[in-house]
C-alpha cells in the first residue's frame, strides 16, 4: 500500500505529471459598475466637486438679497424701483429674494459636510462598541446590546427633536446628535459582522497561535468586514442626509442664514402656489445625491454577494 | 430506446473578461431504464455538472455550447422553459449532497417529502403522504407512520440523507441524480446510507446517475461506470469490467489511490529508541466537556478519563465515527477547550489548561491544523502574510531572515514560489490544506494536531497529502496526532491507533496489534465497514453479526457502563450496561476496554 500510494502521489513521475490538480478556485471577481451605478457616480462626484469648489463657482453669496421681490421665475429679474439694477437668476429666487442657485450650491456644503461629519462620528462609536461586544463575552454583549436595544427602540427623528430642543441647535450639536442616534444601527450591523468572523477557523487558528485579542481584531476581524461596513456607510450616510434635511425641515437643522437643503424646502414652502422653483430645486438635489448613493451602494454590495444586502435590512 | 442519451455534450463557463473556458468536452453516454450508472472523478472533472444536464440545468456562468441530451427521446436543452419545469421532479429528480443543507428545518419531514409530487400534480396530499410512508419503509426508516410529523433536528444525519431519497423519489421519477450523497459520511453510516439507496433504486425500478469520487462506493451500487477527467471520458464500460480490468491510466491512479481495506503490516514498525524518553504529548485521565450548568458542573461530558500519549516522532491515530470526540480530544491538547479534569502532559511537565494560560513556547510546540482549510486561512492575507505570522510570533524573525523561512516551508509543502503573493481563494483544495500544514509547521512544533486534514478532499489529492505528511515526518521528527474516521487512511500512516467510542478510548496500541485479533466490538466494526472494491462486498458485510447489531445506530453517550452496549454483538445484559468495562491489557502498549474474556474477543475475531 504504502509502495503504491508513493508512486501515484509523488510529483515529478510520469503519472503524477499526467494528471494534475485541478484547481476548484474561482477566477477572481473585479468589481464592476452597472451603466446605471456610472451615471450615480458622475452625479455623486459632481456634488463633491460643488462642495469644494462651490464659493468660487456660485454667482452670488448665499446670504444676499438681491432681488426685491419674493419668488421671481428663472431669468433676467430687474428691479421695479431702481432703474438699469438687473440680475440674472437661473432658479429664480426664494421668498426672501435670494438666488437659488446660490443657495444650493452654498447648502452642498453645509448638507453634506454635516452629514458626512455625523455619519464618521456614528461609525466611530458603532463600530468601537459594536466589535467589544463582538469580542468581549456574553456579559459585555448582553450589556451592550440592550441599552442597544434601547435607544433603537426610540424613533430617530423624535429623539433628534427632543435633544435639540433642549440643548439648542448649532451645527456642532447637529453633527453629535445624529452621530450618537445612528451609531445605534453601525453597533447592530458591525456586532453581527464581527460575531460572524469571530467564529471562523482562522480566528480559532490565531487563537490557538496564542495571539492577542488586538491583534485578532486589527488583522483577522477587521480586514473581513470593511467591505460591508464600507457599503454600509453610504447607505447610512443617506439616511443621516434625509435625517438632517427632516430637522431642518421641522426648523431645528441648520440655522438661517446658513442655507441647506432641508431647510431651503422649508422656508419656500408657500412658493409652490406661484410655481416658483425654489422649494423643487433643493428637493431634487437631496433626491440626486441620496438615490446615487443607494445606486453605487446597490452595485457594490451585488459584488459582495447577497449575504451583505440581506444583513443590511 | 435508452431512457437517458447524453450526445456528444459540450458545456463551457465565460468569464467576465470574455475569455471562454471549455468545461465538458464533447461527453456521451446512455443510461437505460432500471440501471445505475456512476460518474467518477476528482473535483473539477465536471462529473456534476454533466449530471445537473440532464435536468437541462446548468450552475450561473455555464452555458450549453452544443450536443443533446435526451430524456425519453426529447432534448432537455432545448425544450421550453415551462416543459422543463414540468419535467423536473415528474421525470428527473435531483439529490444533493448535503442532506443537512437541503431540508428546511422550520417545515416538517412530511412537508417536504410530498411537496414535489403534490405540486407538479401527481399525486393528491393524501396519495402523497402514504407514498411516502411506503418509502420510509422501504429506505427501513424508524417509526415510518410517524415520521413525517417530526421535524429535521429530531432525526440522524444518515436517516437525513435517506429522507432525501424520499423526497427524491415521491413523485415516480424515471430518473434520480445523486450527486456524492454519501462521501461526508463516516464509514458506517454510509453503508447505513447505501444499503437503504440500493434496495429502494431496485423496488422503484428508477434509473439512477451517481456522482461521486469513490470508487470502492461505486463498486457497491453502480452497473455501469464513467470514468472522467477534465471533462473528457477516458474510460466506460460496465462497473465490474471498469474495476477489474480498467484499461485506461487514468482509472488505475484512481484506484490506486483508493485505500485498501485496513490490516495488519501496513503501519511503520515502531522503533524502539524513542522509548527511552518521556512521551512528546500525554493526557492523563482527561475530562471535557462544553457548556455549564448554574451549578457550575459541565452540562454536557465529551470525554471520560482518557489516557492517550504520544511518544516523539511517532504518529498517533485516532478514529471513530463522528460524535465520538475526536476533535475535542484534539482541542483539549491545544487547549482551545479546557479539560476540567485530568492533566495534560508536554515533554513530561504539566500544561496549563487552556490557552491564554500556556506560556508562548508551549503553546509553539502544539500545533493545531484545522479541517477545512477553506475557512481556516483568512481570506483577506496573501499566502506569505499566513505563513510569516507565526515564524514572526513564535521565532521573532522579521524581514529577509522570515521571507527566506517562508519560501522554505512553501518548498517543504511542494508548493512553487509563486504563491506567496497569492490569496487563498485562489488555491485549490489540496494546495490550501498544504498552505495550512505550512502554518503549522512554520512554528517549529513538536506535536502536531491534524484534524480530519484529508477528509474534505478527494481520494487523489488526500492521498498526496499523506504523502507529504509521511514525508515531513521524517524530515522534521515531528509527532502527530492524526484524527480521521477514515480507518484506511489512518492505518497507512499511523503508527499507533486509539479508538475513541462515546468520548471513551475502547482500544489502544500498535498499528498492527490494534488491526489484528482480538478486536475491540467496535473496532471490528469500524475494520468492516471500510468498502472494498469489489462488486457484492456489501451484501456480504452487511450479513455479519457485527453489521446487524452496529450498522444504522447512532452514538449515545452514557455515563453508566460501557457505551457500546447497545451496538454490541457481544453485549452481556446485566453487566455491560451497569459497570464501567475493565482495561484488558493484550501486549505490552495494546489495550482493550470490554468486560469480555480476552479468549472470547479472539474466538469472535475470527468469525
Amino acid at each position: 500500500m504504502t509502495e503504491s500510494v508513493a508512486k501515484v502521489a509523488a510529483p515529478g513521475t510520469v503519472v503524477g505529471t499526467q494528471f494534475e490538480e485541478l484547481p476548484d478556485a474561482p477566477p477572481k471577481r473585479k468589481l464592476k459598475f452597472t451603466p446605471v451605478g456610472k451615471v450615480a457616480i458622475s452625479i455623486v462626484c459632481f456634488w463633491l466637486v460643488i462642495v469644494v469648489i462651490g464659493p468660487w463657482i456660485s454667482p452670488y453669496h448665499e446670504a444676499d438679497l438681491i432681488a426685491d421681490d419674493s419668488f421671481t421665475p428663472s431669468g433676467e429679474y430687474c428691479s421695479e424701483w431702481e432703474e438699469g439694477m438687473c440680475s440674472f437668476h437661473v432658479l429664480g429666487t426664494d421668498y426672501l429674494g435670494r438666488d437659488v442657485l446660490s443657495r444650493i450650491i452654498y447648502g452642498a456644503r453645509t448638507t453634506i459636510g454635516v452629514s458626512f461629519a455625523a455619519t464618521v462620528l456614528a461609525y466611530i462609536i458603532g463600530v468601537i462598541f459594536g466589535i467589544a461586544a463582538a469580542v468581549g463575552g456574553s456579559k459585555l454583549d448582553m450589556g451592550l446590546s440592550r441599552v442597544n436595544d434601547a435607544f433603537i427602540s426610540i424613533p430617530h427623528i423624535m429623539m433628534g427633536l427632543v435633544i435639540i430642543a433642549a440643548v439648542g441647535s448649532t451645527i456642532p450639536i447637529l453633527i453629535v446628535t445624529a452621530g450618537c442616534i445612528y451609531a445605534t444601527t453601525v453597533f447592530r450591523i458591525s456586532r453581527a459582522l464581527a460575531l460572524d468572523v469571530m467564529v471562523s477557523d482562522f480566528v480559532e487558528s490565531a487563537r490557538a497561535r496564542g495571539e492577542g485579542l488586538w491583534w485578532i481584531i486589527r488583522r483577522e476581524i477587521l480586514p473581513n468586514i470593511a467591505m460591508p461596513l464600507a457599503t454600509d456607510f453610504g447607505l447610512r450616510l443617506v439616511f443621516i442626509i434625509l435625517f438632517i434635511s427632516s430637522l431642518s425641515f421641522l426648523g431645528l437643522g441648520v440655522q438661517p442664514p446658513d442655507s441647506d437643503w432641508g431647510s431651503m424646502v422649508k422656508e419656500n414652502l408657500q412658493g409652490l402656489v406661484y410655481g416658483s422653483l425654489s422649494p423643487i430645486a433643493p428637493a431634487i438635489a437631496i433626491a440626486t445625491l441620496t438615490i446615487s448613493i443607494n445606486l453605487i451602494v446597490d452595485d457594490v454590495s451585488a459584488h459582495a454577494g447577497g449575504r451583505l444586502a440581506k444583513r443590511m435590512l | 430506446m435508452a431512457l437517458l442519451e447524453v450526445d456528444d455534450l459540450h458545456i463551457e463557463a465565460r468569464s467576465e473578461q470574455g475569455e471562454v473556458l471549455p468545461i465538458v468536452k464533447g461527453v456521451s453516454f446512455e443510461v437505460q431504464r432500471g440501471e445505475v450508472m456512476a460518474l467518477i472523478g476528482e473535483s473539477g472533472s465536471g462529473k456534476t455538472t454533466i449530471a445537473l444536464s440532464s435536468l437541462g440545468y446548468t450552475k450561473p456562468g455555464l452555458e450549453f455550447a452544443g450536443g443533446e441530451v435526451r430524456l425519453d427521446g426529447r432534448d432537455v436543452i432545448t425544450m421550453p422553459s415551462l416543459e422543463r419545469r414540468d419535467m423536473r421532479g415528474r421525470k428527473v429528480a435531483y439529490l444533493a449532497q448535503s442532506a443537512a443543507a437541503t431540508f428546511n428545518p422550520a417545515l416538517t419531514i412530511g412537508e417536504q417529502v410530498t411537496e414535489s409530487a403534490v405540486l407538479h400534480g401527481i399525486l393528491n396530499q393524501e396519495e402523497a403522504n402514504r407514498r411516502a410512508e411506503e418509502l420510509y419503509r422501504t429506505l427501513e426508516l424508524p417509526d415510518p407512520d410517524r415520521l413525517g410529523r417530526r421535524y429535521p433536528h429530531q432525526v440522524s444525519g444518515g436517516q437525513l440523507q435517506r429522507l432525501m431519497a424520499a423526497m427524491a423519489l415521491c413523485g415516480k421519477p424515471d430518473l434520480l441524480v445523486l450527486d456524492e450523497p454519501t462521501t461526508a459520511l463516516d464509514v458506517t453510516t454510509q453503508i447505513e446510507v447505501l444499503k437503504a439507496f440500493k434496495r429502494v433504486i431496485k423496488e422503484e425500478g428508477s434509473a439512477a446517475i451517481y456522482v461521486t469520487h469513490d470508487l470502492s462506493v461505486v463498486a457497491q451500487i453502480a452497473d455501469h461506470i464513467v470514468v472522467l477527467y477534465a471533462g473528457e471520458v477516458q474510460e466506460m464500460g460496465t462497473a465490474d469490467d471498469v474495476i477489474s480490468r480498467p484499461t485506461h491510466d487514468y482509472t488505475r491512479r484512481l484506484m490506486a489511490a483508493v485505500r485498501p481495506p485496513p490490516a495488519a503490516g501496513q503501519g511503520d514498525a515502531a522503533s524502539e529508541e524513542h522509548l527511552r524518553d518521556s512521551p512528546a504529548l500525554e493526557t492523563r485521565k482527561v475530562n471535557a466537556g462544553y457548556g455549564r450548568k448554574l451549578d457550575g458542573s459541565v452540562a454536557m461530558k465529551v470525554l471520560f478519563d482518557i489516557d492517550v500519549s504520544i511518544e516523539r516522532g511517532q504518529v498517533v491515530g485516532v478514529i471513530g465515527e463522528s460524535g465520538c470526540g475526536k476533535s475535542t480530544l484534539a482541542r483539549v491538547m491545544a487547549g482551545l477547550t479546557p479539560a476540567f479534569a485530568g492533566d495534560v502532559l508536554l515533554d513530561g511537565s504539566r500544561l496549563a489548561a487552556s490557552v491564554p494560560e500556556r506560556e508562548r513556547d508551549e503553546l509553539r510546540k502544539v500545533q493545531f491544523v484545522f479541517q477545512m482549510a477553506d475557512t481556516a486561512l483568512n481570506p483577506k492575507q496573501r499566502i506569505d502574510e499566513i505563513i510569516g505570522r507565526p515564524i514572526e510570533f513564535y521565532l521573532g524573525l522579521k524581514g529577509e531572515a522570515k521571507r527566506k523561512r517562508v519560501l522554505d516551508l512553501l518548498d517543504m509543502v511542494e508548493l512553487p514560489y509563486e504563491f506567496a503573493g497569492r490569496y487563498p481563494e485562489e488555491l485549490s483544495g489540496g494546495q490550501k490544506q498544504r498552505v495550512n500544514l505550512a502554518r503549522a509547521l512554520a512554528a517549529d512544533p513538536e506535536v502536531l494536531l491534524c484534524d480530519e486534514v484529508t477528509s474534505a478532499l478527494d481520494t487523489i489529492v488526500g492521498a498526496n497529502v499523506i504523502q507529504l505528511l509521511r514525508s515531513l515526518k521524517d524530515r522534521t521528527g515531528v509527532s502527530f496526532v492524526f484524527i480521521s474516521h477514515d480507518l484506511s487512511t489512518v492505518a497507512s500512516f499511523a503508527d499507533e491507533i486509539v479508538v475513541l467510542y462515546a468520548g471513551r478510548v475502547v482500544e489502544k496500541g500498535p498499528v498492527d496489534e490494534v488491526l489484528s485479533p482480538p478486536f475491540h466490538p467496535y473496532t471490528r466494526l469500524l475494520i468492516s465497514s471500510v468498502p472494498e472494491l469489489r462488486v457484492g462486498w456489501m451484501e456480504e458485510m452487511l450479513a455479519t453479526s457485527t453489521a446487524q447489531a452496529g450498522i444504522d445506530r447512532v452514538v449515545q453517550i452514557t455515563e453508566v457502563g460501557c457505551p457500546y452496549y447497545d451496538r454490541c454483538p457481544l453485549a452481556v445484559p446485566g453487566t455491560c450496561n451497569e459497570h464501567t468495562a475493565p482495561e484488558r491489557r493484550i501486549a505490552e502498549r495494546h489495550f482493550i476496554e470490554c468486560h469480555r474474556e480476552i479468549e472470547e474477543l479472539v474466538r469472535f475475531s475470527h468469525n
